[in-house]
């Protein structure tokens, strides 16, 4: 497949990204303009910073009048998962290959064109990802400029519903390869109730949901990779 | 101190784009240890899977809508709908409940 091809079908694949994004972005915008962004503001750093929890953190401080440092180190903590999937994601890059579309692609690693990215058969052509962030990235910083102006016009309703897009995206990309591979099934079910005990522990209350993640994440994967490891023949690009 | 919204953006737009790019520019091989592969293997199903439960129940206005969601787009997706299909029918599903509960 050419890379045109690839382009046009990593657009294709984030069209309901981006569409997902809008509406999570809509609630970030009326989280920003609380905190005294205007709407250029809040597009600006949704176009840099990509970020759902990450930019939700920086909002929230800065309303609260926190100083630089501590919004740098909040903004490192609810990124970090991303750490971890830039390490997955450098692996679906043909040894050797050049540095600046690893740099390219790097810019937009969130959860889902992440997810797309390394679902992917073999090496990643980014090609495919640089198709979906053209449509995402817009998407998202849209939907904030948009939240930030019409604050809280959308009925509820609609809100609460246009909310699990992005879950359906999730489900849609975890679910497939679980029905293939027991294992995989496994750790899903086992991070869907670890998860849930997380959030209701009395003890982790006071932990950032972005901490859970990458502590449940580092668990769970570690205690599958020791005792399910995975083969030699490819077995990984296939994912 | 005065406090200018600019200089925030830029730390935050700084320190998100270092997290992301680091590893990705760092690891330029294929990594051979078998314990670290299979683990960046299964990160990204722990992951998706950590942030999608429960905050899916918790997006919506009522628990049983997310729940709804939840099992209808664990269905779709194992009947291997589209991404798109998933998001959208997974929306409508919550708008339907919703209307007759909340």
């Amino acid at each position: 497949m050419t890379n045109r091809q690839k382009y046009r079908e990593g657009m294709a694949d984030g069209v309901p990204i981006a569409l997902g994004y809008f509406a999570v972005a809509f609630t970030l915008g009326i989280v920003a303009r609380n905190a005294g962004f205007s709407a250029l503001q809040a597009a600006v750093c949704s176009l840099t910073c990509n970020a759902s929890a990450g930019q939700s953190a920086v909002f929230t401080l800065v309303g609260a009048g926190a100083g630089y440092i501590e919004v740098a180190v909040m903004t490192l903590v609810a990124n970090a998962r991303y750490l971890l999937m830039s390490c997955a994601l450098s692996q679906k890059f043909a040894p050797g290959s050049p540095l600046l579309p690893r740099m390219i692609v790097a810019y937009d690693i969130t959860d889902e064109v992440f997810g797309i990215s390394v679902a992917q058969p073999g090496y990643l052509n980014p090609f495919y990802t640089y198709g979906a962030m053209s449509v995402a990235i817009p998407g998202w910083a849209a939907g904030t400029f948009l939240g930030v102006i019409l604050g809280n016009i959308l009925p509820m309703r609609v809100v609460s519903a246009l909310s699990v897009g992005l879950y359906g995206m999730f489900l849609a990309i975890i679910i497939p390869p679980a029905r293939k591979d027991r294992v995989i099934a496994g750790v899903v079910a086992v991070s869907f109730l670890l998860s849930g005990a997380a959030a209701y522990l009395p003890l982790l209350r006071g932990v950032s949901t972005g901490v859970k993640t990458i502590g449940l994440t580092v668990v769970i994967a570690l205690a599958a990779a020791i005792l399910f490891p995975v083969g030699e023949e490819g077995q990984r690009h296939g994912a | 101190m005065e406090r200018n919204i600019w200089l925030y953006i830029l730390v935050a737009a700084g320190v998100s784009y270092l997290v992301r790019a680091t590893p990705l520019v760092l690891i330029r091989r294929e990594i051979t240890n078998r314990t670290i592969r299979s683990f960046l293997y299964y990160v990204p199903y722990a992951t998706l899977a950590v942030m999608t439960f429960p905050a899916i129940v918790e997006a919506t206005q009522s628990v049983w809508s997310g729940l709804a969601a939840l099992w209808a787009g664990i269905f779709l997706a194992w009947r291997g709908r589209s991404l798109l299909f998933v998001a959208v029918a997974i929306c409508v599903v919550v708008f339907g409940v919703e209307l007759v509960l909340v």
